[in-house]
């Protein structure tokens, strides 16, 4: 038996004899927050003394938005009137707690699953809706808005959050940028280049792991042997925490701070939250994963412990929830029909590429509109179909 | 002044950053070591450690941090030590700086220089000596531009600091320090898109860019040919209306460069010319270039790089037909 055992287990047996005579070289922490547990109760010592009662009706209400908003796309999806989807079911307090904690100045970088992010912010409805319908004049991000738009390739964008952190800087114009990045994305080499340039350039960026468990079908557990996400920061010399990525005040507290100290450089969150829905609407999570895990989440709701809270203080009532839900869908809808009045022009394809017009490009352009196959459009959920 | 292509960089940067204050250099070893060809030498005593600034060694975190300093205002120009490395930073230059401003619909721009040097001959190791033009030509959305003299250097740099758009700007090493050229000291553009006629000639078209500049050159003096002789100096976009009216004079066309022959830019100038002046060819189109196969170790590059016996050769049989 002996003779099967590897060698590296004789020579760890070695080292952790002699640890005992070592002198520390290092030793990291992560701390954990939650402000608002599941049940709705506060712990009053973490609790943020800017947070009044009508801010947590607005979280409520912000999170509430984010999360019919949220039902509508995916419900336009399934009937064709949206390309693939990546819904935030379960998400807001994660999105709205961070959003509502930046200010006018901060900078928002985002991946493809903030749209609670870029509600609070101020992304046109309507432009979300041209988004989702597959088309770039969707991704344009109003002007007001400090944001670049939607970005897709996994963990990518957060080197363009430290550099924008960086030019803030530079400039001294002031303000902080905000980034996201998922549980699987702590696994993409950008994640810590980011962060790594981050730490040495003292950039004023906060970066938020916003954990829900998921990488399409890919566990947190399977995706990295590390104890907490947060940990990484340690490596890059950067300050984290974990929080309740549930509990909206919790998220909200540890971005203010981070957003306050990031003159100092820059600050990672974790924030511990789940996907109740599935990746994207190409995807069906029973495929890959046990639905009693999902139900336990349910009980941890980020708009439940909210609304348990307000109505037990007599802040909310059904009345006023339904007064809100009507509101809220009245604006979606308003923007979904002047979303599917938008009409595409080919031409702005070719006209957008550089700063001027090349020759070859235009010949191609001209020559494509002159020949007239540019006729109709698809249904655009057909890739989902397939 | 008498300079070479790294003092005509050189000169060019130090312009660059004087006539615009959010314009940085950044990259590895760049600083107060100069940059590894010591084209950035003297700029950081100049200008400081944030204008000039020496980066961790993380070729992907240069591209998108330069990158996120272009969307916040600043004019980065990012040098990657060799272009072998630059594919570390492949997925940011094609699927982010080819892309931001068609993604919103020119509300973002990524204005940014990314230098670096390229092709071999040199005699230095392994992935220091590749010519990768095509790749980022490929992709549309980068402007891609490779000077092979000091003057063309210095103007092409300065045009791409005063445009709007991500330059991947290519450095034959070869060339950086053969030979030298009078250059203006002060500032002057030498335009992107646009090809330069090194030499005039009617009886055959010879396209060529970088360092098969002057390998074509010494070729065509010795032979005598009366060739005319296009630098191409912009890769993309391509000044096809330069090459088409003079192929239609000549009557026949060759295309030169040091990448590997397959799939490379000489094929698109090929198809290019078949699609608008095939009529006018006396002779098939030709092509030189480097084996398909990638670069080899710096024993055997004499005998993978075009050199002049192998166009002297090319010349030879198009002009028998």
């Amino acid at each position: 038996m002996e003779a099967f055992l590897p060698k590296p287990y004789i020579i760890l047996h070695v080292i952790n004899i002699g640890e005992r005579l070592l002198k520390q070289a290092y030793n990291g922490l992560i701390n954990y927050m939650q402000i608002m547990d599941e049940f709705g109760s506060l712990d009053i010592s973490l609790f943020p003394k800017d947070v009044t009662d009508s801010k947590i009706l607005d979280m409520y209400r912000w999170m509430s938005f984010a999360r019919a908003l949220d039902a509508k796309a995916l419900s336009l999806q399934r009937q064709g009137r949206a390309v693939t989807y990546a819904p935030i079911l379960g998400q807001e307090a994660t999105q709205i707690g961070s959003a509502l904690a930046m200010g006018d100045k901060d900078f928002f970088v985002p991946n493809f699953r903030q749209h609670g992010v870029f509600l609070v912010r101020g992304l046109s409805l309507e432009a979300f809706f041209i988004y989702w319908r597959g088309y770039e004049e969707g991704s344009t991000v109003g002007k007001g808005v400090n944001a670049v738009p939607y970005i897709v390739p996994v963990a990518t964008q957060l080197p363009h959050a430290t550099g924008i952190a960086f030019a803030l800087k530079y400039k001294n114009t002031g303000g902080t940028v905000v980034t996201y990045v998922g549980d699987g994305g702590t696994s993409e080499g950008n994640f810590y280049e980011a962060m790594n340039f981050a730490g040495v350039m003292k950039a004023p960026v906060v970066f938020i792991i916003e954990n829900n468990g998921w990488a399409i079908s890919m566990p947190r557990e399977k995706q990295t042997a590390t104890t907490t996400l947060a940990q990484k920061a340690i490596a890059a010399g950067i300050p984290a925490i974990q929080v309740d990525g549930n509990d909206v005040i919790a998220v909200y507290k540890a971005t203010k701070d981070a957003i306050a100290n990031s003159t100092n450089g820059p600050f990672v969150i974790e924030c511990l939250t789940y996907r109740m829905g599935m990746h994207t609407t190409a995807d069906d999570p029973q495929k890959y994963r046990d639905e009693a895990a999902v139900a336990a989440w349910k009980d941890k709701d980020p708009i439940l412990r909210v609304r348990t809270y307000l109505t037990k203080k007599n802040l909310w009532s059904d009345k006023q929830e339904a007064a809100m839900a009507e509101e809220q869908l009245k604006q979606i809808d308003d923007a979904i029909e002047k979303a599917e009045a938008f009409k595409p022009d080919p031409k702005s394809m070719f006209e957008n590429l550089y700063s001027f017009m090349p020759d070859i490009l235009k010949e191609e352009m001209d020559a494509a509109e002159a020949a007239g196959y540019w006729q109709g459009e698809v249904k655009s959920n057909e890739a989902d179909e397939k | 002044m008498m300079t070479n292509m790294v003092g005509a960089l050189n000169n060019a940067l130090d312009l660059i950053l004087a006539e615009n204050k959010n314009a940085i250099i950044l990259g590895e070893d760049i600083g107060k070591d100069g940059g590894v060809f010591r084209v950035t030498d003297g700029l950081y005593e100049k200008y400081g450690e944030l204008r000039v600034m020496d980066t961790p060694l993380s070729e992907a975190g240069i591209m998108g941090v330069s990158i996120g300093m272009a969307l916040g205002g600043m004019l980065p120009i990012p040098e990657i030590q060799f272009a072998g490395f630059m594919y570390l930073a492949f997925d940011q230059l094609i699927n982010h700086a080819a892309r931001y401003r068609s993604r919103s619909r020119s509300t973002k721009s990524v204005p940014m220089i990314v230098r670096t040097p390229v092709s071999g001959g040199v005699r230095t190791l392994e992935h220091h000596s590749d010519s990768p033009e095509e790749y980022y030509s490929h992709v549309g959305g980068l402007i891609v531009v490779e000077p092979s003299n000091p003057y063309d250097a210095k103007g092409l740099l300065i045009k791409a600091a005063h445009m709007n758009d991500p330059v991947v700007f290519l450095e034959p090493t070869k060339l950086y320090r053969l030979f030298k050229q009078e250059v203006p000291e002060d500032m002057y553009e030498v335009p992107i898109g646009k090809a330069n006629i090194v030499k005039p000639g009617d009886d055959l078209t010879i396209v060529t860019w970088g360092t098969m500049v002057p390998v074509v050159k010494n070729a065509v003096e010795k032979k005598g040919t009366n060739a005319e002789i296009i630098d191409l100096r912009t890769i993309n976009p391509l000044d096809e209306s330069t090459i088409i009216q003079s192929v239609k004079k000549t009557g026949r066309a060759m295309i030169v460069h040091e990448a590997q022959l397959s799939f490379g830019a000489g094929a698109e100038i090929a198809a290019r010319i078949a699609d608008k002046a095939i009529f006018e060819l006396q002779a098939p189109v030709t092509r030189v270039a480097s084996a398909s196969l990638p670069y080899p170790f710096p024993g055997y590059e004499q005998f993978y790089i075009p050199n002049e016996v192998k166009v002297s050769q090319a010349i030879d049989k198009i002009m028998s037909v």
